[in-house]
């Protein structure tokens, strides 16, 4: 793979840097912003993000430019932007960076979308966490405001753009888009039945562009350097650009690495991850955040763009990679994940707040030696009752561990039900006891 | 004292960020939380009149949220991460050192009120795994001699210089 150009992390690498207004105006920071508002018409920004083929680098992978579209064109009253900056999906930890390094690359490109859309004000919503992340954002913000890039009157432009840090409380949920609006709202994180989408009723019922940080980064590249520019890279024509790609697990250097979309995984673990951590084979991979089915070594040379790994059986999602070498049960990873979406399970609806319970119940149980062959029915049947059947997209999601592994891996939940089998053999009078 | 007499400036800054108040009703809440560690109900009752709601309806959203705590924790709260990722590279075994070192299981807090414990799910620091927050801090890359550390620095001196400062992993390119 040759050495190829960053873009979002570029700033961040340069020794020395330190994300002040100062550091990004040097490296020709808000210049975006200075050449498009009052310069361009807010259709052609539209038009141009739309051509660049940018798509949404939160998990769903939606066309950022189509999303904007969807907004009323002829409606007077306010418009929303809302940053995404929850970032909860296990195995994902970019966005992170992005804004603790190069704040000011994220909110020119939320005024920039402010702009396009007609937003006058934009919410960052950020997971309650972070709460580093948050000092430094409202310090970028306050730098912003007094160097009149953010605020009203924007550049003498007369055009108003205000922005402001709102800080989550601890709710995985929050991440799905109509949750974080209610989240915002002051209410319960509950995801919206859809329709109607944010962009015609969306924070306070008006029309609200959600979109995520990293997705927002993208924005003033790809005014500055062409549409053409940013849908030459990666895998043209429907997976343009770079992703960060955040790698995990079982890696000698696990991190933030920026790639064009159509890196392989296995030029991602063995390149520039630095490979194996105990130089044990690779037994299993996630290419795209916990929601993303589990791949094998068979799809070590999937591209990493939306369709590739989609026709692999899994999603690229939030770009979370993670590596599990020879050894991992599967099993036990799966219960993992599991019990962290029975944690998260928001309780709006009744298959995914009753079936995630049941899911863990079971898998603990054939973890634990207890389990019966038809308990892998009961995972089937419970997963296949929960999919596609739930208010949000997290039903579709929490399936994903278990399905994934009882395809490719059933035979280690076989193994432990033997076990238990065996087990009970040695000790009948505990033949058929279930807790 | 009341929530409105002692922060009353800030009060209003946060209301004047959003065009309903509701939407207040978040950052309030932390608000109540910064002295006492958790959210009182005489707090919840004064917030639910500041932003003209009922007390049952501040409630309600309080409740909801793993970061609002409705009652007390100690001093230092410490969240070790315990999600697949941090699992993958060795989480279990540093609650075990907690567990041992501070005496608690998760979900406990020590005798002394210094140091509460917790097991919770993805904090966004899975590639710089075994992670835990504490307080406000991330804590990343653990090894048995960084919790050690960590834990006398907060007993001594309150903070510990080994807390994460702006998130950047890998440090340098390849
Ligand atoms: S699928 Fe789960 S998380 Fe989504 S609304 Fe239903 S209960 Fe909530
Ligand atoms: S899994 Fe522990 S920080 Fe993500």
């Amino acid at each position: 793979m040759p050495k190829h150009e960053l873009i979002l992390l570029k700033n961040m690498m340069q020794p020395g840097y330190t994300g002040s207004l100062a550091d990004y105006e040097k490296t020709g920071g808000y210049q975006a912003l200075r050449n498009a508002l009052g310069k361009m018409a807010p259709t052609d920004v539209t038009a141009k993000v739309m051509k660049s083929g940018l798509r949404g680098r939160g998990g769903a992978g939606f066309p950022t430019g189509v999303k904007w579209g969807f907004l009323p064109k002829d409606y007077q009253g306010p418009r929303y932007l809302c940053c995404n900056a929850d970032e909860s999906e296990p195995g994902t930890f970019k966005d992170r960076q992005l804004m603790e390094r190069d704040p000011h690359q994220v909110l020119e490109g939320i005024v920039l979308a402010c702009y396009a859309i007609g937003a006058q004000s934009a919410y960052i919503y950020i997971r309650g966490e972070m709460v580093l992340g948050s000092k430094i954002l409202e310090h970028a913000i306050g730098e912003a405001r007094a160097a009149g890039y953010i605020g009203k009157n924007i550049l003498g432009t007369g055009i108003t753009a205000d922005v402001w840090v709102h800080r989550g409380a601890g709710a995985y949920i929050c991440g799905e888009e109509t949750a974080l609006l209610e989240s915002l709202e002051g209410k319960r994180g509950l995801p919206r039945v859809k329709p109607p989408f944010p962009a015609t009723h969306g924070l306070y019922n008006k029309p609200t562009v959600v979109n995520n940080v990293e997705t927002l980064a993208n924005l003033p590249h790809i005014l500055s350097r062409g549409p053409e520019w940013f849908a030459s890279i990666g895998s043209p024509p429907k997976s343009t650009g770079t992703r960060v790609f955040c790698v995990s697990g079982h890696v000698k250097r696990p991190g933030n690495y920026e790639l064009p979309m159509g890196v392989t995984t296995r030029e991602l673990v063995f390149e520039y991850a630095g490979g194996m951590r105990s130089d044990k084979p690779l037994k299993a991979f996630i290419p795209g955040g916990a929601s993303a089915p589990f791949l094998t070594p068979e799809h070590l040379d999937v591209k990493l763009d939306f369709e590739s790994v989609a026709a692999a059986g899994s999603m690229l999602g939030s770009g979370g990679v993670t590596v599990m070498e020879e050894g991992t049960s599967m099993v036990w990873a799966a219960l993992r994940l599991m019990e962290f979406f029975y944690h998260e399970s928001c309780g709006k609806c009744s298959p995914c707040r009753e079936g995630s319970s049941w899911l863990v119940q079971t898998m603990r149980r054939i973890i634990a030696k207890r389990g019966q062959m038809q308990d892998l029915e009961t995972l089937t049947d419970l997963c296949k009752n929960i999919a596609g059947r739930t208010v949000c997209a997290f039903g579709d999601a929490e399936v994903s561990p278990i399905m994934s592994t009882l395809k490719h891996w059933r035979h280690e939940y076989v193994a432990l039900i033997h076990e238990a089998d065996a087990a009970n053999l040695i000790r009948p009078e505990s033949a058929g006891t279930r807790h | 004292m009341t929530l409105s007499e002692k922060y009353k400036d800030e009060i209003a800054e946060i209301l004047s960020r959003y065009p309903v108040k509701r939407s207040a009703l978040i950052p309030l809440l932390y608000l109540a939380q910064r002295e006492p560690g958790y959210v009182t109900e005489a707090a919840m009752t004064e917030i639910a009149g500041l932003l003209k709601l009922t007390p049952p309806q501040v409630y309600e959203t309080a409740t909801f949220y793993t970061m609002l705590n409705l009652k007390k924790v100690g001093k230092h709260h410490i969240q070790v991460c315990k999600s697949l990722m941090c699992a993958l590279v060795g989480s279990d075994t540093v609650i075990g050192w907690l567990r041992t070192k501070l005496g608690i299981a998760p979900g406990e807090t020590t005798a002394d009120g210094l140091f509460t414990l917790s097991a919770v799910e993805c904090l966004a620091a899975c590639g710089t795994a075994p992670m835990m927050q504490i307080n406000d801090d991330y804590y990343e890359r653990l090894t048995e001699e960084k919790v050690d550390k960590i834990l006398a620095d907060l007993r001594t001196a309150g903070t510990s210089p080994l807390k994460s400062g702006p998130y950047m992993w890998p440090e340098s390119a390849r």
